[in-house]
């Protein structure tokens, strides 16, 4: 096991590190905003005690790392394969088109989370969020799921304004009493049976990470969004 | 015929005494305006389907075909042009955005042709390129700012990666999926055989092109398509695409329709789902989310590669690029308005942005001004013409030009701005395979190579001429450039004097 302290350590004395060990388990102790930890990096596992920077897991290509602590901006970007799990909140972009690969946050996550987020063959993105999210959510979101728990929020939709726009594929699964104000080109409609099953196995997981219990969430109603394919964002032209 | 009946503007004219009703032509054109009546016994063409791509002309075995502009006239109005009458007809019908391809045809001023070069004459001799030593290598990448020694007095390499190009021009970014497999196949045999590099566009690289990767420079725009740890490490370079000079401003939208095979595949998402690019990174809303996404590809492909950011030359186009030299992108793209497109919204092309001539004097001098060009090598595109240009750009300040149209016209590109509807007859810009074989990977190549060899005999003739016999000698030196015909305010922002003085 590498063990990492960022007390004074530049961010890419980190990454040269990581990048350079033969060791798979890794421990990085006293982050504190650090950027870019484990960006590109597979086939670890990574345990970041402490505030990690921006960019973290940033094409992150099947790596493990737990977070205990918060996180902040774009994590996770254009991630293809790995797990990342995040003790607290995370900030900003998280998820940004992420491909692959799964994200839990325990708590809340900021604007524009899971925007863009595709899926491709075997790789399916999974971004569940324990609290709220901020404004945008799953923007142009082409595939995967995003699920917002709102565990413990005051909110009645547990999102922010914009939920979904431009969103053309994949799902955004809300627990909330309400539901926010969509586009017309996003169809909202109660979870059935079939969508409580998907949702059951990632609250389950969600579950086994942050010690909650399955069934005071599962209790709940969701709402499940999908892009209405019978309105579509379209832009009529005609050639010159 | 319908009350909206435009007239078109092109006719094909058919020699009756050379055609031998071969119907080539018919077989030839995608766009189906040859017909053969077999009552008449006679080749008929509808010439409101031409697109005058010169396809039929090129190919007919009895040079029996010819392609001329209408006379079929609106009654004359210097205000009221007759294409901008049918803009107005085209769209009270459809209600529709008018699309279009390639550059910017309007006739605004190109700043190439009121400069002029410089020879020695008397002074400073000129040298003859075919019999003396004349060195058109470029390196790309940031420069180090001092020399640092060790304790020993041993130079320190403190250099960042850099790309290294056998002459001052490389093939701009065009996506597979905008251009054919064979257009992408010819562009990397001809990058690899010239010491040059080519750029993927953002649609990903097509797995049979891995093996040209020290030739590649991979694109990462705002929809990341196709972006993965394999794809990042298989280009020489990432470029990191903000903009383009044919749609500043506008994202991208593949419709679904055409993710089909291996575009799909190249692009990393299902058959049938639509490729969005959104117009912003919706990450960088700052130079400071940009550093991010800079250090986020330095970090994930271990300072192996220079990373370059593209913009399109628009109004503060000086102050981005600064801010761009500041982030730690080791390579400024700057694409100028008539750069080309696959498909782009008509007004925004021809509307839209500034001409690179004056971008590029501006942001040179900005740099310079500020310190920090050596920060970054300066890269231009954006209706790159002949080797006169790269000369003018590389004298302006350019490290390096990147030519797109000059290369699709090399594979056979005849200018007739019709990609967005995907019949190209030229194999170029379509998919669709009978059309696609049109374009042999193994010509394209050579024809890409005798263009950019012959380009650089002339920049070296060029070079002799002023007593030049390096690129980086060159680079930047105003002083070999003239205005002609230009004002006090277009030479003050070009920083040339005017021919004569």
């Amino acid at each position: 096991m590498l063990k990492i302290d960022c007390t004074d350590k530049h961010f890419s004395e980190i990454g040269k590190l990581i990048r350079e060990t033969k060791e798979t388990q890794i421990v990085i102790d006293n982050a504190q905003g650090h950027r870019y930890i484990a960006s590109g990096v597979g086939g670890k596992e990574i345990t970041i005690n402490g505030t990690p920077g921006n960019a973290m897991g940033a094409y992150l290509d099947g790596c493990k790392i737990v977070v205990n602590g918060s996180a902040q901006d774009a994590i996770g970007d254009t991630m293809n394969d790995g797990l990342i799990v995040i003790h607290g909140n995370s900030g900003d972009a998280t998820g940004y088109s992420m491909r692959g690969g799964k994200i839990f946050i325990k708590g809340d996550a900021g604007y524009r989370a899971g925007i863009h987020m595709k899926a491709y063959k075997d790789k399916f993105p999974v971004l569940v969020i324990g609290g709220k999210a901020g404004s945008f959510l799953g923007e142009y979101q082409a595939g995967g799921i995003i699920l917002v728990l709102g565990i413990n929020t005051d909110s009645k939709t547990n999102v922010g304004f914009f939920t979904g726009n431009g969103m053309h594929g994949g799902k955004i699964i809300l627990r909330s009493d309400e539901l926010p104000d969509l586009p017309e080109q996003i169809v909202a409609r109660k979870a059935n049976a079939e969508d409580m099953q998907e949702i059951e196995q990632y609250v389950k997981e969600y579950c086994g990470y942050f010690g909650n219990e399955p069934k005071d969430i599962l209790s709940k109603e969701f709402f499940v969004l999908t892009a209405n394919s019978a309105n579509p964002y379209k832009q009529l032209y005609t050639s010159v | 015929m319908s009350i909206n009946y435009i007239y078109p503007p092109y006719e094909v004219v058919r020699d009756f005494n050379k055609c031998i009703n071969c119907k080539i032509c018919v077989k030839q054109c995608a766009n189906e305006v040859h017909t053969f009546d077999e009552k008449r016994g006679i080749m008929l063409a509808d010439d409101t389907k031409c697109v005058n791509c010169h396809r039929c002309v090129a190919t007919c075995p009895t040079r029996a075909l010819k392609i001329v502009k209408s006379d079929n006239t609106y009654k004359e109005n210097a205000n009221w042009s007759a294409d901008s009458m049918k803009e107005i007809y085209r769209q009270a019908e459809s209600g529709g955005v008018l699309l279009s391809s390639m550059g910017n045809p309007q006739p605004l001023p190109v700043y190439w042709d009121k400069i002029l070069i410089n020879a020695s004459q008397v002074t400073n001799p000129s040298i003859d390129p075919l019999r003396e030593p004349m060195e058109t290598t470029v390196f790309l990448g940031s420069k180090p700012d001092k020399i640092v020694r060790d304790e020993t007095g041993k130079i320190v390499d403190n250099l960042q990666p850099q790309l290294k190009l056998s002459t001052p021009i490389m093939f701009s970014a065009m996506s597979y999926g905008s251009i054919s497999y064979n257009a992408h196949a010819s562009l990397a045999k001809a990058a690899e055989k010239l010491g040059i590099f080519y750029n993927t566009g953002e649609g990903g690289l097509h797995e049979d092109f891995y093996q040209y990767g020290k030739n590649t420079i991979v694109q990462v725009a705002s929809g990341r398509f196709g972006v993965y740890k394999d794809y990042l490490e298989a280009g020489a370079c990432i470029e990191i695409k903000i903009g383009q000079g044919a749609k500043p401003g506008i994202g991208g939208h593949l419709p679904g329709a055409k993710i089909v095979g291996d575009i799909s595949k190249t692009r990393m998402i299902p058959v049938g789902s639509d490729a969005i690019s959104p117009a912003p990174h919706h990450d960088i809303y700052s130079i400071e989310d940009l550093r991010q996404l800079v250090y986020s590809l330095k970090e994930a492909t271990d300072y192996k590669k220079p990373i370059a950011v593209k913009v399109a030359a628009v109004h503060n186009v000086a102050a981005v690029a600064s801010g761009i030299a500041r982030s730690g992108a080791d390579i400024i793209v700057i694409d100028g308005f008539r750069g080309g497109t696959g498909a782009a919204p008509t007004r925004i092309r021809d509307n839209v942005g500034i001409p690179i001539e004056l971008a590029l004097a501006s942001v040179d001098k900005r740099l310079r001004d500020e310190g920090i060009r050596g920060n970054v090598s300066l890269v231009v595109g954006g209706s790159i013409r002949n080797s006169a240009d790269v000369v003018k750009a590389i004298a302006l300040g350019a490290d390096a030009c990147y030519i797109a149209t000059a290369a699709l016209m090399a594979m056979g590109c005849h200018l007739c701005r019709s990609c967005h509807l995907g019949k190209c007859n030229w194999g170029i810009a379509t998919q669709i395979p009978e059309l696609v074989k049109r374009l042999d990977p193994e010509t394209g190549c050579n024809r890409l190579v005798n263009l950019v060899t012959a380009w650089t005999h002339e920049i070296k003739e060029m070079m002799g001429g002023m007593g030049i016999n390096s690129i980086e000698a060159l680079k930047g030196n105003r002083l070999m450039l003239r205005g002609v015909g230009l004002n006090e305010k277009e030479l003050d922002i070009l920083g040339i004097k005017h021919a004569g003085e």
